[in-house]
Formats: structure tokens, C-alpha cells, sequence
């Protein structure tokens, strides 16, 4: 089963695990992004994730289903937060459980790479002297 | 024709609002609306690329825009 959250709310590595567990797993694979304080040379004060919302949850649930076709995963939850976010706050988690690790592991890498070059989700970086859409020029 | 544009990240910032009306021509397809956009804002020419969603699904530059359609601009993506 897939799990698809997108919320301005705190996420919750507690809420991901309950949903991926399954008596048939060996194991869970829970990968949490973090808001990092540097980028190159320059300090992070914070950041600000913005969401095409209804598309971005499509997105996150194919990633999601595709993840369970390609692997042999039991569950995939994908949450995602937006608005204003701290150094050390949580823009991202996903789970996965199966009855080996070695496919949640890929799997999870998977969905977080997945995620990355195709949801649309964008970042703000907020600096002392200016902001930037991370990503954004070449 | 008029098509609802959607816009966001830094694809606001160089058009200046989030959601406009745009007259464009019948039959128009995707790569006339990059074609078009580009002409009259070149900061989109800078970006590492932009992508369009049409009802809120990945389209080609083939993609023939309807008046029904809900477009968005997507400038590069950097969630996570």
C-alpha cells in the first residue's frame, strides 16, 4: 500500500513507520531529509518549500506505485511538507518496508531520487544577503 | 484562444503574477508557448530549463493546448 502526504504540518518519522508496518517485514527503511544550515560557502537562515499541490501528490503516487511494481516492497509512504522551514526542520520523508532489506533500501533511494528530478515541488534558499530558487539556473 | 496559466517558483518571480489568462493562438502547441514566453521574457531563456504541465500531467513540446486545458509552468524542481 502507498501512503502520499503533502501538508504545511510537521512530519512525523513515527506516522511514516505505523503505516509501513506489516507482520511480513524484515525490516524498514526510513530516509529523512533535513533542512541543512550551509549551501557551497554561504549560511542557510531557512527555507521556503512551495507545491503545485494536486500535481505534486500525483506525482508522488506514481513514484510510490512504480516503487512497488519495481520492488519487492510490502509498503511506500511519501510525505512532503511546504511552507517556511527551520535548519534541522523535516521537508521530506519516506518509508519503506519489505521482507528483505536489500529492496527497501533500493526502493527508497528510488522514491527520494525519483522525487527530486520530477515532482513539482520548489525550494527558496533564504541567505543573510539574499534568497535563491535552488536549482533554478544552470 | 484562452488558456488558465499556473505558475510557480521562480517562473512567478520573471512573469510577476501566479495565475493569468493568456490569450495564445488555436491549435497552439506546448513549444509555441515556450516559443512565446521566452520572446517576451528571456530571463526563461537562463533557467536550466522549464517543462509544461497540461491538467496537471508532464507534456511534449508536440502537446496541442486546448482552451480547457490547466497549463502550469514548471521551472527546474527541487524538493526534498
Amino acid at each position: 500500500m502507498v501512503d502520499i502526504r503533502l501538508t504545511d504540518q510537521l512530519l512525523s518519522s513515527k506516522v511514516c513507520e505505523q503505516f509501513i508496518q506489516d507482520d511480513k517485514a524484515g525490516g524498514h527503511v526510513i530516509f529523512i531529509g533535513t533542512v541543512r544550515n550551509h549551501t557551497s560557502n554561504r549560511n542557510v537562515l531557512h527555507l521556503e518549500f512551495e507545491a503545485y499541490a494536486p500535481m505534486a501528490k500525483k506525482e508522488m503516487e506514481k513514484i510510490a506505485t512504480s516503487a512497488l511494481s519495481k520492488y519487492d516492497v510490502l509498503h511506500v509512504a511519501i510525505h512532503h511538507r511546504t511552507g517556511k522551514l527551520e535548519i534541522g526542520e523535516i521537508p521530506v520523508i519516506i518509508g519503506v518496508s519489505s521482507a528483505h532489506r536489500k529492496a527497501a533500501f533500493e526502493a527508497c533511494e528510488y522514491c527520494i531520487d525519483t522525487l527530486k528530478e520530477r515532482v513539482p515541488i520548489w525550494k527558496k534558499e533564504y541567505f543573510e544577503n539574499g534568497e535563491v530558487w535552488v536549482a533554478a539556473h544552470p | 484562444m484562452e488558456i488558465n496559466l499556473l505558475v510557480f517558483g521562480i517562473a512567478k518571480d520573471i512573469l510577476g503574477y501566479t495565475q493569468h489568462d493568456l490569450v495564445i493562438s488555436e491549435s497552439s502547441t506546448i513549444k509555441d508557448l515556450k516559443l512565446l514566453l521566452s520572446k517576451n521574457y528571456p530571463a526563461f531563456e537562463k533557467l536550466a530549463k522549464f517543462d509544461i504541465a497540461v491538467n496537471q500531467e508532464y507534456r511534449k513540446d508536440s502537446y496541442i493546448l486546448n482552451p480547457r486545458d490547466e497549463v502550469a509552468i514548471i521551472p527546474p524542481v527541487s524538493g526534498g
